[in-house]
């Protein structure tokens, strides 16, 4: 049987050099050069990785003792790494820098023996191979996170219902309609209903970016549950490319729609009975800003 | 078998849910209601379903026919007191129930009522 390469062997005692090929890897390739990390912090993460590196590499089969430690810390570095904003390729490279270093010194180490070099190479091209699809797979998965994080966010931000007067409520409307959100924004506006007892809702949908087929069907099923509690809704906010959309869609809101919420408030008002008049400048309130 | 009691109101009558629907009462009760219009000529029906917790396909449709039989003998109805998770159910079920009248509370639909009462003044020869 061929002799193995000594791994352990070979980076105690070409540790700093290692470091060294591997660093000048990095730098070459740009880790540096946006700033988003310092000289000393790259230096110390190489040493902590090496040294886990050897043991692994070390071991004759796929999963030594070291793994999961190694796995482990290579993921805290990947996840910092994403959320500083390095790219894919960055984090990735920060592994496979190893490669060229490792190699050399065992070339120098093994001068002359071709076979236990050829064979050594391989074998640990196999295994940083997988320790940087461990990162990647790290990277992407705190990405994710960072999305998921968001939507709930976003969802979290949707729909007040407003009151805008005995029994006038309105709906601002922010950001697409899916059916999800539907699903909220339905139940918060019945309940608003029942609990302010209004007789009027209004939908302001400013700032839907598009209504295609389906936001406009969500959006008469919000009508046709409001009016089963006895509440009459009125549409408002239609922006002028969306009304042509939908014109050429087809898409028929067969509901009483206003272009602003000023003018619905206008016919919620009117509907109720109220009225809005000019006071008389003798009755005006006292000017209290002299 | 129980049945759901009608109550007559000057000219509309009032019908209060206050158990389960099953089938076979609903029913009855678009039956009874049918003969009680006939025989009260009343001008206007309401229902009040606030304490209905679940509806179902049967019970939204026969909502429906009731106001259809009820137009035809020239009576509005108003449904009222809908609570907001039968209202999606239906909505949901595509039941919207466009030829229902609706009201948030008895209230309300009575005033409904008296509304087209006092409109239908001049044609049944009564005033209000």
């Amino acid at each position: 049987m061929a002799a193995t390469a000594d791994w352990n062997g070979v980076i105690a005692r070409r540790r700093d050099e290692i470091i060294q090929g591997w660093l000048n890897f990095l730098r070459a390739e740009g880790a540096l050069q946006t700033g988003r990390i310092k000289d000393a912090e790259l230096q110390s993460e190489c040493g902590r990785v090496l040294a886990l590196v050897a043991p692994d590499l070390a071991h004759a089969g796929d999963r030594s003792p070291a793994s999961d430690e190694l796995s482990q810390t290579l993921s805290a570095l990947s996840r910092s790494r994403a959320l500083q904003g390095f790219t894919p390729s960055e984090t990735a490279n920060f592994v496979l820098g190893l490669k060229p270093a490792l190699f050399g010194a065992v070339a120098a180490e093994y001068a002359g023996q071709g076979d236990l070099i050829a064979a050594a190479t391989l074998d640990a091209t196999r295994k940083l191979d997988r320790l940087a699809l461990i990162t990647i797979e790290a990277y992407q998965r705190s990405r994710e996170e960072v999305i998921i994080r968001q939507q709930r966010e976003i969802s979290e931000l949707s729909t007040p219902v407003v009151k805008l007067w005995d029994g006038i409520l309105a709906l601002p409307l922010i950001g697409t309609l899916d059916s999800e959100r539907t699903q909220v924004v339905m139940e918060n506006l019945l309940q608003s209903i029942v609990d302010t007892s209004a007789e009027i809702a209004i939908i302001d949908i400013t700032g839907v970016p598009t209504v295609d087929t389906l936001v406009a069907q969500h959006l008469l099923k919000t009508v046709a549950a409001a009016r089963l509690m006895g509440a009459d809704c009125v549409v408002s906010g239609i922006r002028p490319q969306i009304a042509q959309t939908m014109v050429h869609l087809g898409v028929e809101l067969n509901v009483v729609s206003k272009a602003s919420l000023a003018d619905a408030l206008a016919l919620a008002l009117q509907r109720i009975g109220k009225r809005v008049t000019d006071v008389p400048q003798a009755l005006a309130a006292p000017d209290y800003s002299r | 078998m129980d049945r759901i009691p009608i109550l007559k109101m000057g000219d509309a009558l009032l019908i209060t849910i206050q158990v389960d629907m099953h089938d076979r009462l609903a029913l009855a009760l678009e039956e009874d209601l049918t003969a009680k219009i006939a025989a009260t000529r009343a001008k206007g029906v309401l229902i009040d379903i606030s304490s209905l917790e679940i509806v179902d396909s049967f019970i939204g449709r026969m909502l429906d026919n009731i106001a259809a039989v009820s137009r035809m003998l020239d009576a509005d109805t108003v449904v009222v007191g809908m609570r907001p998770a039968v209202a999606i159910t239906l909505v949901e079920l595509g039941l919207s129930l466009t030829g229902v009248k609706t009201a948030l509370n008895v209230e309300r639909g009575m005033l409904l009522i008296q509304k087209r009462l006092r409109g239908l003044g001049d044609f049944s020869g009564r005033r209000s």
